[in-house]
């Protein structure tokens, strides 16, 4: 770990941090010839990168109220701190590649500049406050207006939060919160980050990112693969380098280097740059050194995920969740046809596996209707929400066969969190009642990996969800940041789960694949290979490193591999046993 | 004082997109706009925050009220603007 830089004692409240680091020139030096120290993370997205490293800026919290002594100056302040955040929002709308997100930028920056919000910040610096507490207490007043209206309104509410932490920090003169804009690619670090923060990421000017806090199946994780980038996770001490400090990252080993300069930095971009564009030029369907084929699949969300899709041999995860979110009502029947068809157009004659509805109460939908529970993740969620709403279920299986039926395709189904033999039983009737004719289930839960083979007398394949599985196997929320090193995809328990729904799958000749994030690391691609696992499924970013890494290793290799990590007591031994043979 | 009523066309009803392009078309005028729904308080219509808080979907009959000079002219391209669905155009600006 590092040492905390001097003046910045643990504890002290972000804003006195972030302040202290980002304007103080002679702290960049001193960091800046700080002795090199590694730390050590998860590294979750492979890939290496090196640049400066900005870290997120937390939101500002207010000072102690300062007596006005001249209220217009007071007024002057908070408008231009509300100016500056309207400025702030609209640059980075229009540097925003994604229209979604264009639009909501756009909106909030109109909202910054508000005459009301204005009004109500004259009338409480009126009232004896300093333009901070103002800002502060004008985006609480409107805020409240907005809740009251519920639904979409409500949501924007956040916007108003995002507009005030903006402007007080303007007024304070500290760094904006959010994802730092230094003008040239650099790393980013935090502690966590949430979808919010990063649903304006530029991934162009982002060359990797390294956090405090998260899991292989945070938020985190799943960005970075998606988008490519170099990352680490759990990593201690990364928000402890000062702003500006050249740093490397490797996303395969974990480790996070600082003490280089900008030479070497510049030397390990170069060799990553050249390891990209070397991955870039693999093609082809997977299959090991000796022609063992394993299908490279996709994980997708719409047909826009698939775009860049290097080339992967069809979709081994279409998640539906998309047509459902934000509704009060259930999609039409013609809505989800053409959106499945959509799907089915964009991969002619490819194995496109189209997943049920993945709901529950751990990602409520509204028009669902379901009652809060005290354990979500642990309720109805998954295939049972079939128990309650049983008719959402047929309606969409009713859906996937018209649109198979439409583009002359066969697609693929599968339900999540299938749990028992009996409920694929009913799942597969309900499928096969319809035509569908390759009828699956997602292996998320221990209770359907210990019975594979009878699940698999109903169905005619599976595919493991490895989040869900370790999450539910190592009894540990996917989310949380302290339990990280157990829901580990190297954890040798969750690969003997793995290896028992392979094995099952080789006895009765149908096929069991990986979709979770397990399946992008390049290196456990090819364990997982070794114990059985006949395709892997992943985001369109990380075909081309799994593909690259199953041509170097022979199937026996694979098989030598999985016996090591097996074999191995933590997911470290494992890690380093499987590295040590390639 | 001159009213126009007129229903919300854009599909997400004034929300996000509609309402942004609506406040900066109030915005421009050179006189007060407000809006109302049905008997309800009127608001400034060149308030994102306000017209936001009318809650106003598709379909919802929307009043607007201005007075000074050119009006009614303010008034009938305004309500002209709410009785396109801005989200369409939206989708094609984009």
């Amino acid at each position: 770990m590092l040492e905390p830089a001097p003046g910045t004692e643990p504890g002290r409240s972000p804003v006195t941090a972030s302040a202290t680091a980002a304007s103080d020139p002679a702290m960049r030096e001193a960091a800046a010839v700080t002795p090199s120290a590694t730390l050590r993370g998860l590294g979750i997205s492979p890939g290496r990168s090196a640049g400066r490293v900005y870290r997120m800026a937390d939101p500002p919290l207010l000072p102690n109220p300062v007596p006005v002594t001249d209220p217009s100056a007071e007024i002057t302040r908070a408008v231009r701190g509300l100016e500056d955040a309207a400025e702030e929002l609209a640059r980075r709308a229009a540097k925003a590649a994604d229209p979604a997100a264009r639009d909501i930028l756009e909106a909030q920056a109109v909202m910054a500049g508000d005459p009301m919000l204005r009004e109500s910040v004259d009338q409480y610096v009126g009232a004896g406050m300093d333009a901070a507490h103002a800002i502060d207490a004008a985006c609480a007043h409107h805020r409240e207006a907005l809740v009251s209206v519920g639904g979409y309104v409500a949501e924007r509410a956040s916007d108003l939060d995002d507009i005030g932490n903006r402007a007080i920090a303007a007024v304070l003169g500290l760094p904006m919160p959010g994802v730092p804009s230094p003008g040239h690619p650099f790393i980013l670090a935090a502690e966590d980050l949430a979808p919010a923060d990063t649903v304006n990421l530029d991934p162009g000017s982002v060359l990797a990112l390294v956090t405090e806090k998260g899991g292989p199946t945070s938020h985190t994780a799943i960005l970075a693969r998606a988008l490519g980038l170099p990352a680490v996770v759990a990593c201690s001490g990364a928000t402890g380098i000062a702003d500006g400090t050249w740093v490397s990252v490797d996303g395969d080993t974990g480790e996070v280097g600082t003490g280089i300069g900008e030479e070497v930095a510049g030397e390990i971009q170069r060799r990553a740059l050249a390891e990209r564009d070397r991955l870039g030029r693999t093609s082809g369907p997977g299959r090991t050194a000796d022609g063992y084929p394993v299908k490279l699949l996709l994980n997708i969300g719409s047909v826009a995920d698939a775009r860049g899709g290097a080339a992967a041999e069809g979709v081994g995860l279409f998640r539906t969740e998309f047509l459902f979110l934000d509704r009060r009502t259930a999609p039409t029947h013609e809505e989800q046809v053409s959106a499945y068809a959509a799907v089915l157009h964009a991969f002619p004659g490819a194995q496109v596996v189209i997943r049920t509805l993945d709901a529950g109460t751990d990602k409520p939908l509204p028009f669902l209707g379901l009652a809060d529970e005290i354990n979500p993740a642990l309720g109805v969620r998954g295939l049972r929400v079939a128990r309650r709403r049983p008719e959402v279920l047929d309606a969409q299986l009713d859906a996937i066969a018209e649109a198979a039926g439409a583009s002359d395709a066969s697609p693929w189904v599968m339900a999540p969190m299938v749990t028992t033999p009996g409920e694929a039983a009913d799942f597969a009737r309900r499928a096969r009642s319809r035509g569908l004719v390759n009828v699956g289930g997602m292996v998320e839960v221990p209770a359907a990996a210990l019975h594979a083979r009878r699940l698999l007398d109903e169905l005619d394949f599976l595919s493991i969800g490895t989040n869900d599985l370790s999450q539910y196997t190592f009894a540990s929320d996917r989310q949380h940041g302290d339990l990280a090193d157990l829901l580990d995809p190297w954890q040798p328990a969750l690969l003997h789960l793995i290896a028992q729904c392979a094995e099952a799958g080789r006895v009765v000749g149908k096929p069991v694949g990986v979709c979770g994030e397990a399946a992008a690391d390049p290196l456990l691609a090819t364990v997982l290979v070794g114990l059985g696992v006949t395709s892997l499924s992943m985001s369109a970013r990380s075909v081309p490193a799994v593909r690259d890494a199953l041509a170097r290793h022979s199937a026996d290799q694979c098989r030598h591999n999985a016996q090591l990590a097996l074999a191995a007591h933590d997911p470290e031994e494992a890690r380093r046993a499987v590295r040590e043979a390639w | 004082m001159p009213e126009r009523t007129v229903a919300v066309a854009s599909r997400s009803g004034l929300h996000a997109r509609p309402a942004k392009i609506f406040v900066e078309a109030v915005a421009r005028q050179e006189i007060a706009v407000r809006i109302r729904v049905g008997d309800g308080k009127p608001v400034p219509a060149n308030s994102m925050l306000a017209v936001l808080s009318l809650g106003a979907k598709h379909g919802t009959e929307v009043t607007l009220d201005a007075d000074g000079p050119g009006a009614d002219e303010v008034l009938a391209s305004l309500a002209e603007l709410l009785a396109r669905d801005l989200d369409v155009e939206a989708v094609t600006d984009a």
